[in-house]
């Protein structure tokens, strides 16, 4: 039997950043700082969500952790709630370091904030929210996981994810251009063109080890004879660890540089490449931590970008795909903007044959790998892995070789999960498929 | 017992309905501002299309996939609130107490229906006690305020049953059943059976924040 709010059992891990911001605490500042937070940053959402749920746990099959646990109810969306928020709001922060660690991890490492629990919530409680929560005062107290906060230092010190100095960028972009033109002739990838129709915008990983990412993007504006740039300015990232690790202030700064970045390039719309997180971010996150109802200039993702490319005929599709595929669909876009169709009319216009996953769109499985947890890094990693069983299986039972994900986080999270479950799957960005298939006038 | 009776059918349940009304009342009133100082967002997204389409979806039965995967769950907790909000409402008893009170009344239940009513809410609380006790995911979030506030609810529904049937002592059953009435109504606006009050209002801002922005289905 549980005894409520009970300790979970999980293996030690050791995450140096976790244990040095522990190793500060003491119960009184914990008090403090928690008080202070309760009050000035929680309202009558968590005041609401906190009395209306009546512990029926009929989120818990909303859980990709809780079904790959063999139904653990620690790892259920309520029971992270209980271990974590409920406690400190009925102990009015007065809990031990040692409580704030295990807090810790199960909001940094064992949600991806994925938001598939409010869709089966009778009230529709936003549990994600309150995870957010617990980050943000895990934030606060200086209790954030090592690598989630080195990465979130590199976008406090340079505005992008990867420690990308400005020089590299610029290198990085000229470089694939330079590439791309053995291929194509006359491609450009146009650096800070003002009154551009686009501002294409990428992730930080994208320059640092995606690279032919931004080759294809390049080729397929080409051929679509797209009217873009891309800066040569800090700014150029959409990616936002911040917004994970629970640092808004920082968090803000990013949205306003990438806003501010279109629009001192006069630019009508960004279009974002693949990305789940940063699209999240900037559609309804950032921009509302900056005071943004919505954006402040028209924004869209890669998917809605390809969409528009294959049903105006500005790409043509010379030849399929070899293979049958299976669509995985990223919360950020799907649960996150319905992106769900549009991606799979798209995928389906390249490929022979499209095996759904079962369930899928809004009640996709997550990839585990988002929200952050897998920016936790090494320490962390077997925690999405073995946290995940249940996609690995909804990925064996399509039987195909091959998936698409369009997402990074989510391109991340299904490797491993591939890898360690041996599926013998390939996975593809649209956009990889796309520069395959498309027709080539200059070939 | 007339005394007791006298005084919890009279000054007792005027106050258990003051508090159930005022109570409510002041909730959803300090809900709403404090909504408005620390949750502008709430109201910003708010759209009354996508919260009436979420709602829907969360009010008939089996509408949502949840609903579907759990069909037991799904008929109990359907029967359990309608009868639990019907029965007390329609019950002959409680009409005619109305008439003799205040001069009006409306259409009863028949009996017989409304026996049958009761014994499905005390059926579906028993039902909810073994989840809780044997659903490992409900008895990890499970507490002893859980367990109270489910006894809470079956008591006026048992002890009504009882007094109707005269099993027991009627006299004594009666003043149970009124007042195990009043501390339920008291204890809607101050406990989670404020579920009642707020539900309208979480489904509502969920499904807002789905449709209008997420451009997505919430069940």
């Amino acid at each position: 039997m549980y005894s409520n709010g009970s300790t979970m059992t999980r293996e030690p891990v050791q995450d140096d950043g976790l244990a040095l911001g522990l190793a500060r605490l003491t119960p009184e500042r914990i008090a403090a700082t928690t008080q202070a937070f309760l009050k000035e940053e929680t309202g009558a959402r968590l005041q609401v969500y906190l009395d209306t749920c009546v512990h029926c746990g009929l989120c818990s099959e909303a859980c990709h952790y809780y079904l790959s646990h063999d139904k653990d109810p620690s790892y259920s969306p309520v029971g992270k709630v209980n271990q974590t928020i409920l406690q400190l709001v009925k102990k009015n922060g007065r809990v031990s370091p040692e409580f704030i660690g295990q807090a810790a991890r199960v909001a940094y490492t064992e949600c991806n904030l994925c938001r598939r629990c409010s869709m089966y919530c009778p009230f529709g409680i936003d549990i994600a929210y309150m995870v957010g929560l617990v980050r943000r005062l895990c934030f606060k107290l200086g209790v954030t996981p090592k690598y989630l906060q080195d990465t979130v230092n590199s976008h406090s010190a340079t505005l992008n994810q990867m420690w990308v100095r400005e020089d590299e960028w610029i290198d990085s972009l000229q470089w694939q251009e330079g590439e791309a033109r053995d291929e194509v002739p006359g491609l450009r990838i146009p650096l800070e063109k003002e009154g551009a129709e686009i501002m294409y915008s990428v992730i930080g990983p994208e320059p640092k080890f995606r690279t032919q990412l931004i080759y294809q993007a390049a080729v397929i504006m080409h051929a679509a004879g797209a009217d873009w740039t891309m800066p040569a300015t800090p700014g150029w990232d959409n990616s936002d660890m911040a917004m994970y690790s629970g640092d808004y202030e920082l968090m803000g700064r990013l949205k306003r540089a990438h806003f501010e970045t279109a629009m001192r390039l006069k630019v009508k719309r960004i279009v974002m490449g693949e990305c789940g997180h940063a699209f999240r971010s900037i559609h309804d996150v950032g921009n509302r931590w900056l005071g943004w109802r919505d954006r402040p200039i028209p924004v869209i993702h890669a998917v809605q970008y390809y969409h528009e490319l294959l049903t105006s005929g500005k790409i043509r599709i010379a030849k399929k795909y070899d293979e049958a595929v299976t669509f995985h669909d990223p919360c950020n876009i799907v649960r996150g903007m319905g992106l769900g169709d549009m991606g799979r009319e798209v995928a389906k216009a390249l490929t022979p044959e499209l095996v759904e996953m079962h369930p899928n769109r809004e009640h996709n499985y997550c990839c585990c790998a988002g929200g952050g947890v897998i920016n936790c890094g090494p320490p962390f990693r077997n925690t999405r892995v073995s946290g995940n069983k249940i996609k690995a299986e909804q990925l064996a039972a399509t039987g195909v070789k091959t998936v698409i994900a369009p997402c990074h986080n989510c391109h991340g999270g299904l490797e491993d999960i591939i890898h360690h479950y041996k599926l013998d799957m390939k996975i593809k960005f649209l956009g990889d498929l796309i520069y395959e298939c498309m027709e080539k006038p200059w070939e | 017992m007339h005394d007791v009776y006298q005084f919890v059918s009279g000054p007792l349940a005027w106050a258990a309905f003051g508090l159930f009304v005022g109570g409510s009342l002041y909730r959803i009133a300090a809900m709403i501002l404090l909504a408005r100082r620390k949750d502008v967002q709430v109201f910003e997204y708010m759209s009354l299309r996508y919260a009436l389409r979420s709602i829907l979806h969360w009010s008939v039965p089996f509408m949502s996939v949840n609903m579907r995967q759990r069909p037991v769950m799904t008929v109990v907790t359907f029967l359990f609130h309608l009868c639990l909000i019907l029965s007390p409402l329609f019950v002959l008893g409680h009409v005619v107490m109305f008439d003799t009170s205040f001069g009006f009344s409306w259409p009863a239940l028949p009996d017989q229906l409304a026996d049958a009513m009761t014994l499905v809410v005390v059926a579906a609380c028993l039902f909810f006690l073994g989840r809780r006790l044997s659903l490992a995911e409900a008895q990890y979030v499970t507490s002893f305020s859980d367990y109270a506030i489910l006894a809470l609810v079956a008591a006026p529904f048992i002890t009504g049953f009882l007094a109707y049937h005269q099993f027991l002592d009627y006299q004594l059953m009666l003043v149970l059943h009124i007042v195990s009435g009043e501390a339920m109504l008291v204890a809607i606006p101050f406990t989670r059976l404020s579920h009642m009050l707020f539900a309208p209002f979480t489904r509502a801002y969920i499904g807002s924040e789905f449709g209008a922005v997420r451009h997505a289905r919430d069940w």
